[in-house]
């Protein structure tokens, strides 16, 4: 796979906020699959007055986050608290998983592949 | 007909209706997750770790060779999702990319050919291989990118044959067991099994006498939104937990009670729902067609409550799958971060460069 050279990760769309209160950010090479998660995350913050994202255009390969804050705040900094909670669902699934595994009783069968 | 949701095997919490999606006759209902600050006036819906912890539930249900069913209670349909996404395209495995044909002289094209060895399921762990990149030192093949194999079939006449039996040619089929792995460097010590297609019995070619192939095969890391030969699952899919609610004010006649029951996928519904058995159906809203059971039941799946189904190719054992794409997931997260942490500190991203990408080689 060859990475895409000099394309920014993230890139801040014309039409923001001075303060950032209001942007739009362009997340490059991702889809759905880190959108609509950080969408979620994003309006779980009760600061959030409108968070959405959509993928402008299926053969280009990146997303729109769009973010509006109450109050004045800034949404970068919004955005970076839900990539830190995105990271502990992670890690907290990912624990409640391996538990389960190991603790759990659960059916084990032979399938013939 | 006694027919209670009593005894219950499913958590009292099931019942509460804002975890429900109405399976009606023709259309579903309350699709959408509720739970977000401001939408119910007085309650605090604010991301909270510690509740997320307590109402989150894994639990593997039944695990296979090839494949895991395992339950994701409490969490949104956009994390599950996610995880699903990941599972299909985005992580890793090794499948041949490269093919170098000598000789072919089958009647299968070259090309339809090496499309069709592409597609051959491989069992090396990704973890020992790195991706290629387009500079530096994987740019070219070495032993920590490339796995290679040789092909080497050629048909003849079988003479001890009977006529007319079965069996007059020796290697009337090209088969994936007959690629030859070929250790490069150090890969004889790295490598835990040595690297063979998971199948070894399928069909490549057909060949007759005095046809042969001849190739080497070169396999490399890669994902599966790239190419669906990299997908590291046949299937990973998720279904939300069926629920089925009797109104106790209009209990079921007892003479309709079998003619009830087999509306529900086998062993769901007996004399009374068996709890444990309601995940076993497969919501064909069969009941909601009848006239003299309307009223009696509601159809309903729990919004929060996956039921993941993931079958493995091969590359991966099922258990691993899982904490694989939440590890590809991480990395997706971390790269994000680095670039608005980038952002923050650099000023509006306009034309800056915020590229969250690690540079190869030296700077």
């Amino acid at each position: 796979m060859v990475m895409a050279d000099n394309v920014p990760k993230i890139k801040i769309l014309k039409g923001a906020e001075a303060d950032l209160s209001a942007a739009t950010y362009q997340i490059h090479d991702e889809s759905h699959t880190i959108g609509n998660a950080l969408r979620w995350m994003i309006m779980k913050n009760p600061k959030v007055e409108f968070c959405g994202y959509s993928v402008p255009h299926p053969s280009e390969n990146h997303i729109n986050l769009r973010i509006q804050m109450y109050d004045g705040l800034s949404s970068l900094d919004a955005l970076l608290t839900a990539l830190s909670n995105l990271d502990d669902v992670c890690l907290t699934i990912g624990d409640a998983y391996r538990t389960s595994l190991t603790q759990d009783d659960y059916e084990k069968w032979e399938e013939k592949s | 007909m006694a027919a209670e949701a009593s005894s219950s095997q499913l958590p009292k919490s099931v019942y509460d209706s804002r975890r429900h999606v109405g399976i009606h006759k023709e259309r579903v209902s309350n699709v959408s997750s509720t739970d977000y600050p401001g939408h119910y006036p007085g309650e605090d819906h604010s991301w909270n770790l510690q509740k997320f912890k307590k109402k989150l539930q894994v639990k593997v249900q039944r695990l296979s060779t090839r494949s895991i069913e395992f339950d994701l209670v409490g969490v949104d349909a956009s994390i599950a999702n996610a995880f699903r996404r990941i599972l299909i395209a985005e992580v890793p495995t090794i499948a041949i990319e490269h093919v170098y044909i000598w000789n072919n002289t089958s009647v299968i094209h070259d090309e339809v050919l090496a499309h069709r060895i592409g597609l051959v399921p491989l069992n090396v762990d990704p973890e020992f291989q790195e991706f290629r990149t387009s500079s530096g030192i994987n740019a070219t093949p070495n032993d920590r990118n490339t796995v290679v194999f040789k092909l080497s079939v050629a048909c003849e006449r079988n003479p001890k044959a009977p006529k007319g039996s079965i069996g007059q040619y020796i290697n009337e089929y090209v088969k994936s067991g007959d690629l030859v792995w070929e250790p490069q460097g150090e890969q004889r010590s790295i490598f835990e099994v040595d690297p063979a297609p998971t199948n070894k019995d399928i069909v490549l070619a057909k060949l007759r006498p005095g046809q042969e192939v001849e190739m080497e095969l070169h396999a490399i890391k890669g994902v599966g939104k790239e190419h669906a030969k990299w997908s590291p699952v046949a299937t990973a899919s998720y279904r939300l937990h069926p629920l089925i609610i009797l109104n106790p004010d209009k209990p079921v006649p007892r003479y309709l009670a079998t003619k009830f029951a087999e509306c529900f996928s086998p062993g769901v519904v007996k004399v009374s729902i068996d709890e444990r058995n309601m995940r076993k159906d497969s919501v064909s809203r069969e009941v909601l067609r009848h006239p003299e059971f309307e009223g009696c039941v509601e159809l309903k799946r729990i919004r929060d409550w996956f039921i993941f189904n993931i079958e493995s190719e091969g590359a991966y054992t099922p258990e691993r799958l899982l904490p694989e794409s939440i590890k590809v997931m991480r990395a997706k997260i971390a790269s994000i971060r680095k670039a608005a942490e980038a952002l923050l500190t650099g000023g509006d991203g306009e034309g800056a460069s915020a590229d969250g990408d690690v540079e190869m080689g030296d700077a």
